[in-house]
């Protein structure tokens, strides 16, 4: 069949998308970005005249909740028009083709737009034997390797393909890995979570389509739009920390007044995440506004920076008149009680990066009771 | 000749499933089941807190995520002995409800339908003769002309792209296609509307548990607290929210998916209602407690066991019986202690892994020996079929008015035999029925939970088992729940505060699953005995069998220190 690449618009157009609806849903996508408004236009731009990116998006050792995240973004125009309009050529879950037929569906990707596709990656690698993780015969390292060497760029979706998850938790069995450590010579944007947020994946592909270039990463390759806040900064639930009002246990008189939940083990201190702003499933909830501690799940190795209820010591002395900032990272630190050591130093750098304070902050640490 | 077939992967299912079949003259007489990936999460959870474990055998499966973390909260309890408030029941009920409408109906539409509806042909309807077919099925107000119009002009403009996207390389036009083009083309509208509409439901999810995917459960209770004059915790707006979204999901139920199964089911019955029918034993663990999980006569979906497909009798299942549950490995890439011919009950589980397969790339597996990642359930040595169609057989038999209701309606208005349910199409329409009880049950749960709040019980947390002191040097737990896909099991060991074993027994596990010591093939193998194929090459009628299960592989295998460099910030790539 021949090939003619529509723009996104001439694909909207022609789904009998208004352009008022389009501009609209431009000037949301540059919100979902952070963008100025003075983007829209670079946007509306983009989208008028860009073909449609081939994607070719692998399954390896996962458990699907990244596609599944995927499916929930919440505008509509998202759900009903990037998520196919990127020309999603390969995609286990969803497409249509089984067998022969599905892997000839992404070697026809790889010979006609060399150069010029994405590959996305949900789940780890496993190197300790190849055979662990197996597609149409061949190793998950083995197809990987082959489709990256001519890709543009890679997307590592949530924890498995960006730090292994909880298959690389201790002992790690299968010797599961990370995209990023399997293979070189690509950019690779993490896209962390378990799963990553539905609109922060969206708004990932969004920004590849519009810009044709990778968001501004952190130094664990994730785009800082959506990852250089702490949980812990930006949660609802702050100014009940700062009061030194705290849950005691589930559902005490304090977790029924969402008191804070630093005590049963939130990890909201030591967590990258949008989950305090851009929230979960259309912007209903998060894990702490209903009542349950952040798990770490956008950190490599949350899962052995447990147990998950751990309670933290007791902090004595401060009020409301301590500045937040000061109590957010010296707890920040007391939190990092049997947390990996990088943590910490993340923790001073991130602090330095919001407050634009000099390199010689010090940092406060609290008394272990 | 035999002609060997190989389909990997087979697609629009969770995980990774390879499938090898032996067609002689158009006919499958033997096919082989091989789960290809392994994580090891058994191994994983060893050591752990008890009370962690929801959340690691969460990430066994995203599809039917949460469900794992139920039966898990469950198992820890069962362990302790903590009974959980009436309301944290409740919570789990309405949650585990709106999983169940939610991956049923994605199954439907997203995973499954492409295998009956030919979206090319769709192309071709008049979008007159749609329209009038859909609102003389339906009250569902998406169904004008102008409507069915736009849709088609929509797939018309995407198919001329050349970018084929998801829909590249599809069965297209195989004569096993038998819908006429304005079915197909309803079907394809459905498509979409049921791809947007499902990320509705899952909010129940992130209400109580936070986020969906993966929301967050707790051993005792629940997370979330009730408090009706507080804006930081479930009150008048957060339950009218779910409310809502259960009566939205019953009037999408209602009104697109059941027109669509029987629509669609009435031109595929008179061959698919006598294929693929398989195994003849059926197994529900039974599940939605309206007194107490310990109290299985009360649940809305009844438990046991249908042998020879005997609908008159229902045989009891007791899980910690070390004679009923056993699993194998005889055929499958682990080594157990005493010899792989042994089957183990889940409290002695073990998990090694001992790959003996082939090294990739590999063009066939060698079924003469191990050949899957999957073990091997039994239960009192026989294979079980699992699911949605074991669970309305035995709710049909086990004589609830309710199932009985739907399933006789069902069967006379396609007008055919109780048999018909035996069958791959029966798989797919016990499903769709399945999902309408749901949609009741929610609605009379909801009722419940707003009832005790007004009588003043806002309790959602049992604390008193919380602190690990509190609890025995030792227990064991078996937590059970029916999953979407069918009857799932947990079993733990504790030893000193700490996971000593834990064990998962999976629906996938006991469908997928290799063959038995004995050689007896498991479900999935045993539904394609017999299926006709039109070409070899071309596997639809396969994976028609194969999606009416809803595989979940990723469930049934048992499951930084940086010094690279990173590319910060390009402008162009």
């Amino acid at each position: 069949m021949e090939n003619k690449q529509p723009s996104f618009y001439e694909e909207v157009k022609k789904d009998g998308i208004s352009r008022k609806d389009f501009l609209k849903f431009c000037a949301t996508t540059a919100a979902l970005l952070g963008l100025e408004s003075s983007s829209i236009g670079q946007i509306v731009k983009a989208l008028e005249t860009k073909p449609r990116l081939p994607v070719i998006w692998f399954h390896f050792q996962e458990c699907t909740c990244c596609s599944e995240s995927f499916i929930r973004a919440s505008h509509p125009i998202v759900a009903n028009i990037v998520l196919d309009k990127i020309s999603l050529d390969y995609q286990e879950t969803l497409m249509a083709a089984s067998g022969a037929q599905a892997e000839d569906a992404y070697k026809a990707v790889m010979a006609k737009f060399p150069g010029e596709y994405i590959v996305m990656v949900e789940g780890s690698i496993p190197t300790e034997n190849e055979a662990y993780c197996c597609i149409g015969g061949r190793s998950a390292k083995q197809i990987l390797e082959e489709a990256v060497a001519n890709c543009k760029a890679v997307v590592a979706w949530g924890n498995c393909a960006s730090a292994g998850c909880v298959q690389a938790a201790s002992p790690n069995p299968t010797g599961a890995k990370p995209v990023h450590k399997v293979i070189s010579g690509k950019p690779v944007i993490n896209v962390q979570g378990c799963p990553p947020i539905a609109d922060v994946m969206a708004g990932v592909v969004v920004h590849l389509l519009t810009f044709d270039r990778i968001p501004q990463l952190d130094e664990l390759s994730r785009p800082k739009a959506f990852y250089s806040r702490r949980v812990h900064d930006t949660c609802y639930r702050r100014a009940n920390f700062d009061a030194g009002l705290f849950v005691e246990s589930f559902d005490d008189e304090g977790a029924k007044r969402g008191y804070c939940l630093y005590k049963m083990g939130c990890k909201g201190p030591v967590t990258y995440n949008s989950c305090g702003i851009i929230k979960w499933n259309d912007g209903i909830s998060y894990p702490i506004q209903s009542g349950h501690p952040c798990i770490g799940c956008s950190e490599a190795g949350f899962w052995d920076n447990g147990p998950f209820y751990q309670h933290l010591p007791s902090i004595e002395g401060f009020g409301i008149e301590t500045t937040a900032d000061k109590i957010g990272l010296g707890l920040g630190v007391a939190t990092v009680v049997g947390v990996a050591a990088h943590a910490v130093v993340t923790n001073v750098r991130k602090h330095r990066e919001i407050t634009n304070a000099p390199e010689t902050t010090e940092v406060e640490t609290p008394k272990d009771k | 000749m035999a002609e060997r077939i190989v389909i990997d992967p087979i697609t629009r299912i969770e995980g990774h499933l390879r499938v090898e079949i032996e067609v002689n003259n158009g006919v499958i007489t033997d096919a082989y089941s091989s789960g290809t990936m392994v994580r090891g999460i058994e191994t994983i959870l060893k050591g752990r807190d008890p009370r962690d474990a929801w959340a690691f055998v969460g990430r066994v499966c995203g599809v039917c995520t949460s469900t794992h973390s139920l039966t898990s909260v469950r198992t820890v309890e069962n362990a302790l002995g903590i009974s959980v408030p009436a309301n944290a029941e409740l919570i789990r009920n309405l949650m585990a409800n709106a999983l169940y409408i939610q991956d049923h109906v994605v199954h439907f539409y997203v995973l499954h339908a492409l295998d009956w509806v030919d979206v090319v042909s769709a192309l071709k309807a008049d979008p007159k003769e749609a329209a009038s077919i859909a609102q003389s099925i339906s009250p569902w107000p998406k169904s004008s002309v102008g409507y069915f119009t736009d849709i088609q002009k929509r797939f018309k403009n995407f198919v001329e792209s050349g970018q084929l996207g998801i829909f590249a390389n599809g069965y297209w036009g195989h004569s096993a296609y038998k819908l006429p083009p304005a079915i197909n083309l309803i079907a394809v509208a459905h498509y979409l509307e049921a791809l947007e509409w499902q990320k509705e439901i899952v909010k129940v999810h992130t209400i109580f548990g936070g986020k969906n995917p993966h929301p967050n459960y707790l051993v005792g209770g629940v997370p979330c607290s009730i408090n009706i004059e507080e804006a930081n915790a479930v009150n008048a707006e957060r339950l009218a929210m779910v409310g809502k979204l259960f009566e939205d999901a019953k009037t999408f139920v209602d009104q697109v998916y059941i027109p669509d199964l029987l629509a669609i089911a009435s031109f595929y019955k008179s061959d698919w209602g006598a294929i693929g029918g398989g195994l003849s034993n059926y197994m529900s663990f039974g599940d939605f407690p309206t007194n107490g999980y310990n109290n299985p006569e009360s649940f809305k979906m009844p438990r046991g066991v249908i042998l020879n497909r005997d609908l008159s009798k229902i045989h009891e299942i007791k899980a910690d019986d070390p004679e009923q549950i056993q699993e194998y490995v005889n055929n499958s890439w682990y080594e157990y202690s005493k010899g792989d011919k042994t089957g183990l009950h889940p409290w002695e589980g073990e998990t090694k892994f001992n790959y003996t397969g082939p090294k990739p790339p590999y063009e066939h597996l060698d079924f003469t020996q191990k050949y899957s990642w999957v073990k091997t359930p039994r239960w009192k040595g026989y294979p079980m079929e699992v699911g949605p169609l074991s669970r309305m057989l035995v709710g049909y038999a086990s004589g609830r008015e309710d199932y009985k209701e739907v399933i006789e309606s069902t069967l006379r208005a396609l007008d055919v035999p109780v048999a018909a349910l035996f069958s791959t199409l029966g798989r797919t329409a016990a499903r769709g029925l399945e999902t309408k009880l749901t949609c009741d049950w929610a609605l009379g749960f909801y009722q419940q939970l707003l009832d005790n709040i007004k009588n003043g019980d806002t309790s959602t947390m049992n604390n008193s088992k919380w602190e690990p002191e509190s609890w025995p040097k030792s227990a064991k737990g078996i937590g059970m729940v029916e999953a979407p896909r069918g009857a799932l099991s947990h079993f733990i060991v504790i030893e000193d505060k700490k996971i000593a074993n834990y064990q998962l027994v999976v629906p996938t596990t006991w469908n997928a699953s290799p063959r038995d010591p004995a050689g007896k093939r498991s479900a999935y193998e045993e539904s394609l005995i017999g299926t006709p194929v039109a070409d070899p090459k071309v596997p639809l009628e396969v994976i028609r069998t194969i999606h009416s299960f809803d595989p979940c592989l990723a469930c049934a295998v048992h499951v930084y220190d940086e010094n690279g460099s990173h590319i910060h910030e390009l402008k162009t790539y």
